[in-house]
């Protein structure tokens, strides 16, 4: 793998930067593989990576339908925080917080990580309160956090309607000033190089069409290209898990929603942190570009067709205008949808299946960007072994059974 | 954006006179407090959630606030028929054409699914129970 440095850059220069290394092969697919990974995300890659990096399995394949990180990778609007309430969950996402905070050094690759800061909104009395008791929980299990009246607030963003007759007035937030964004595109680049060189094969334009099971253990998968051998499987396909899942005889506890997101013409930077609202059900920060980057709320209904509603894109901007009356006049450049996992309890799922051998790490509905490190690692960790690592153990698929559900979907309306 | 009929005002309305309330035709266990847990847990959290038709719960929000059902297509999003409650889909799997079964569309079966979306998968899968 070609180093990238400053100098890199200068000598390339004299080449006219014609002669840099592709980033990764296109291999053709081999028989057979240690693990191969259904689906070719950043999920999908940073296991990939961590397998051969840190538990040197390095025979194994990532299997893309598509191309690498075309699916919701590709389609997120970036937020990655750890604010989350529980245990189980802030332990989670503050392991893959603390994994972002190295990543650009560890894979030799700008994922223009961005620390800028995210501002959960509270707009009712009851928003506060259950604010209060998140980032009492979140500073409890050592996650920074603050809590905001709505001063503090204005202070940061100068540009938000925050007075007393606002139509969603601004009663204060949750600040966590480690959060921010970070380059989607980047994320899997950046891990599909490293697992690469590591001697991972990416194969694209591949889609996994059924699994080869017997007695009760996968051996393999079919796909469009042939059949390819496997001992162990995991898949990491995001909206599509329900139909994999089906494929290998089981069902998952996972509705797939359209999510849909838009970005506006580039401007001077205005707007430099992050600010999310669940309650109007709209969030936004502006891309190193200068685009306005918004997402809105799921659609409601059952949808695969990655695109949703207009109706749930125009509600998103009237709150986003209600509460940044400068951008009335901004105009958006594109707009687009991804099928989201959601899950009931709104966690993931890192999980064995009634089919020995086989995986999933699934159900990240609309919140996974944030976790793409994390979830790697500890994904990779599990397949390795072949049993839960203790951060994943509480997010088996058990657990719709038991009972035991890490109710983030009530506790803090998590959005993304 | 849907064009939605709704089959008690007889009337096509615009999307956002609804609300989607998810898969429809979902039987809740007769006796809870005699069921398994497994059972109960499929009742509350699992759900088909197919790549194709699916027979779905909507209400009337706005209008004349009842719950109907809508068969539709998730990928397409096209509806393909709304009936009331209490009625039966009329277009269900079987009227699946042979190019959608080959493209791997899934139809909701509303109940617990162990069939592969491929005919070759639901070969190995009987296989793997046996
Ligand atoms: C509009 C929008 C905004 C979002 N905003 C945020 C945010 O701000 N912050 C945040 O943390 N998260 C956000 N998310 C969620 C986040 O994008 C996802 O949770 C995360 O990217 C999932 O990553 P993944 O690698 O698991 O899935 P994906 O990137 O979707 O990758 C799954 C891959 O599997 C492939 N695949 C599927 N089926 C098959 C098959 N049969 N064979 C082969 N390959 C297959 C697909 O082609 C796809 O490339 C947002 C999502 C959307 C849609
Ligand atoms: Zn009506």
């Amino acid at each position: 793998m070609q180093h990238y440095s400053g100098f890199g850059l200068v000598k390339h220069a004299l080449s006219h930067h014609e002669n840099w290394q592709r980033q990764w092969r296109n291999p053709t697919p081999k028989k057979e593989y240690d693990v191969i990974i259904v689906g070719g995300g950043g999920h999908g890659l940073a296991t990939a990576y961590y397998l051969a990096k840190v538990h040197g399995i390095t025979n194994v394949a990532v299997i893309e339908k598509g191309w690498l990180g075309g699916g919701n990778t590709a389609r997120n609007t970036t937020i990655v925080r750890s604010n989350y309430l529980w245990d189980e969950s802030a332990a989670l996402y503050e392991h893959s917080m603390k994994l972002w905070e190295g990543l650009s050094q560890d894979l030799n690759y700008n994922v223009m990580f961005s620390q800028r800061g995210v501002l959960n909104l509270g707009h009712t009395l009851q928003d506060m309160r259950d604010i209060q008791r998140r980032v009492n929980a979140n500073r409890l299990n050592g996650i920074d956090g603050e809590v905001l009246d709505t001063k503090g607030v204005q202070d940061i963003v100068p540009i938000m309607d925050c007075s007393k007759n606002a139509r969603y007035p601004v009663m204060g937030a949750s600040w966590q000033p480690r959060a921010g964004v970070a380059r989607h595109d980047a994320v899997a680049w950046g891990y599909a190089r490293g697992a690469d060189a590591r001697g991972v094969d990416i194969l694209q334009q591949t889609e996994v069409t059924g699994f080869k099971i017997h007695d009760g253990r996968v051996v393999g998968v079919h796909t469009n290209r042939g059949d390819i051998g496997a001992k162990t499987v995991g898949c990491v396909a995001s909206g599509n898990s329900g139909v994999l899942a089906k494929m290998a005889g089981f069902k998952l506890p996972i509705e797939s929603h359209p999510l849909q997101a838009l970005v506006s013409e580039p401007l001077k930077p205005v707007l430099d942190t992050v600010v999310m609202s669940n309650h109007v059900h709209g969030y936004i920060s502006q891309s190193d570009k200068g685009d306005l980057v918004i997402g809105a709320g799921i659609d409601g209904y059952v949808g695969y067709g990655q695109r949703g509603s207009y109706a749930t894109v125009e509600h998103t901007l009237q709150a986003i205008v209600e509460m940044f009356p400068i951008f009335s006049r901004v105009r958006m450049n594109r707009q687009w949808g991804g099928i989201v996992d959601t899950c009931p309890d709104a966690c993931p799922i890192l999980s064995a299946t009634p089919v020995k051998g086989l995986f999933f790490n699934c159900g990240w509905g609309t919140g996974g960007f944030k976790a793409t490190p994390g979830s790697g690692h500890i994904f990779a960790a599990t397949l390795a072994k072949g049993k839960a690592h203790p951060l994943a153990a509480p997010f088996s698929i058990d657990r719709f059974h038991t009972g035991a559900l890490v109710d983030e979907h009530g506790a803090a309306g998590v959005a993304h | 954006m849907f064009h939605i009929y709704c089959p008690y005002c007889e009337e096509h309305r615009e999307e956002e006179e609804f609300h989607p309330k998810g898969q429809a035709h979902i039987q809740r266990p007769v006796d809870p407090e005699a069921c398994s847990d497994e059972a109960w847990g499929d009742y509350l959290f699992f759900r088909d959630n197919p790549r194709g038709i699916h027979h779905e719960l909507w209400v009337h929000a706005v209008g004349c606030r009842k719950f109907f059902n809508i068969t539709r297509h998730t990928v397409s999003y096209e509806i393909l028929e709304t009936y009331k409650m209490g009625e039966k889909p009329s277009i269900t799997a079987a009227d699946l054409s042979e190019k959608d079964k080959q493209a791997g569309v899934q139809a909701a079966s509303g109940g617990w699914q162990t069939v592969g979306a491929r005919p070759e998968s639901e070969a190995l899968n009987k296989e793997a129970r046996a």
